[in-house]
């Protein structure tokens, strides 16, 4: 196991995929994480049956495997000619999967303020938007935050599909050298612990203030 | 702008084909779920025992599981056990990933549902005069059982979602894989994999359904 093949270079070949699977994953969690408060508030404002629309396009990007959805991203990339590449495509296939669950994860926040909470701003003559921004974002942010922390790594870990595309991110960048050295378990192995790496801490962190914010303390 | 004509009639040609890959799909995925119930049972048995060292066999499973990808975790059964010899076909990489990853999440699911359970209940059962497996069995478990039943469904779903990732180690016999091999022989990407997505998207449906109604029965009072 110490007698590795593997030099410094490969070593800064992963830190690249790494740097990509997080390029990946910031772009596509921000833009995923803006249409998702859209589309979760959307969701509240119109009521369960003018929203199904949404919704059940929201659900597709759930119940459709990932990879699938990178694949006819690309495919429909190309029939419409626009030329995209690999990156602009994953980051929108992934900021739409984002969305989706990330919707769903406002519309629960939102329901979990109390609904007197808001009529009591709003009989203090609170606008809608006052009562979302100084009463429900502050207190469905409580609740919304660690599912969102949970969501932020989900996308993190499957933004590892992103290689079927050619594009090469961590996991990617390690398969590469195992071909090329033949150490698969060792490869694999650092790949693994820097996946753990950025993931434990922000997943504990997550755990944290879940315990921290419990509504029931 | 689309310039393209869609070629539907291939894809609905090999749509049995693409059914029995979902057979396949599915077969995996609840074989991978029975592996992950039961793995996940023995791990929450670990974490509660005195032991040390079987208590950090545990903790690091769940954690690996959760903070790793899947599709690193199937890499690592396909690829990895190599360096061991071990050399596995894709089905069974694919199965022991998923299995791996499932009883990872499950045990997590299982512990929040055991906290759920006042341990004056497990007490009661004793008082009785049952033996601690009986109170285990007849009094904890069944409701256990029922707090941790729909956390256990979604990771059904995502058991089904996650066989997808078998066509990364060369899998061909599953609804992924099938879909692959079809677009590779005739380049019709997007009619194939928006069947596969429907097809998904309906077992995906079918299974929460099923689950549902499971749960009605089972959980009636």
């Amino acid at each position: 196991m110490f007698d590795t093949a593997l030099t410094w270079n490969d070593l800064a070949f992963l830190a690249q995929g790494a740097a990509m699977t997080l390029a990946v994953t910031a772009v596509s969690v921000t833009i995923g994480t803006v249409l998702g408060i859209l589309f979760g508030v959307l969701r509240v404002q119109l009521g369960a049956i003018w929203s199904a629309p949404l919704t059940f396009v929201l659900d597709v990007f759930r119940s459709v495997p990932l990879l699938i959805q990178l694949v006819l991203g690309n495919a429909l990339q190309s029939i419409a000619k626009l030329g995209w590449a690999p990156f602009t495509t994953s980051c929108v296939v992934l900021s739409l999967y984002t969305a989706a669950y990330c919707s769903e994860i406002i519309r629960g926040g939102i329901g979990a303020v109390p609904a007197t909470t808001r009529r009591a701003a709003r009989s203090l003559g609170m606008t809608w938007w006052q009562d979302m921004r100084y009463i429900v974002a502050p207190l469905a942010t409580r609740v919304s935050l660690p599912a969102w922390i949970g969501l932020t790594l989900g996308v993190m870990k499957d933004s590892a599909l992103v290689l079927w595309l050619g594009l090469i991110e961590l996991l990617r960048a390690s398969q590469i050298l195992v071909t090329r050295l033949q150490e698969p378990l060792f490869i694999l192995l650092i790949c693994g612990v820097i996946y753990f790496v950025i993931s434990f801490p922000i997943a504990r962190l997550g755990g944290y203030l879940e315990r921290r914010w419990s509504p029931n303390d | 702008m689309l310039n393209y004509t869609f070629h539907w009639n291939q894809a609905f040609k090999a749509l049995p084909q693409m059914l029995d890959g979902a057979v396949v799909t599915l077969q995996i995925a609840l074989l991978s779920m029975v592996l992950g119930v039961a793995l996940a049972l023995t791990l929450t048995a670990f974490r509660l025992s005195g032991s040390r060292i079987l208590r950090g066999f545990a903790a690091t499973w769940v954690e690996v599981a959760r903070n790793t990808p899947a599709l690193f975790q199937i890499y690592m059964a396909h690829f990895g056990l190599g360096n061991f010899g071990i050399h596995l076909n894709p089905y069974t990489a694919l199965l022991i990933g998923i299995a791996f990853n499932n009883a990872g999440y499950l045990a997590e699911n299982f512990r929040g549902a055991l906290k759920a359970i006042p341990d004056t209940q497990a007490r009661a059962g004793r008082s009785l005069g049952m033996t601690p497996i009986q109170s285990f069995r007849l009094i904890v478990l069944p409701q256990m059982l029922r707090v941790a039943f729909l956390p256990a469904t979604n990771q059904m779903v995502w058991a089904i979602l996650m066989t997808s990732l078998g066509v990364t180690v060369g899998m061909n016999t599953d609804l992924a894989g099938i879909t692959q091999e079809l677009n590779a022989r005739s380049f019709r990407t997007f009619e194939f994999f928006a069947l596969a997505a429907v097809i998904y998207y309906i077992i995906a449906k079918l299974v929460t359904l099923a689950a549902r109604l499971l749960a009605a029965r089972m959980f009636k009072y």
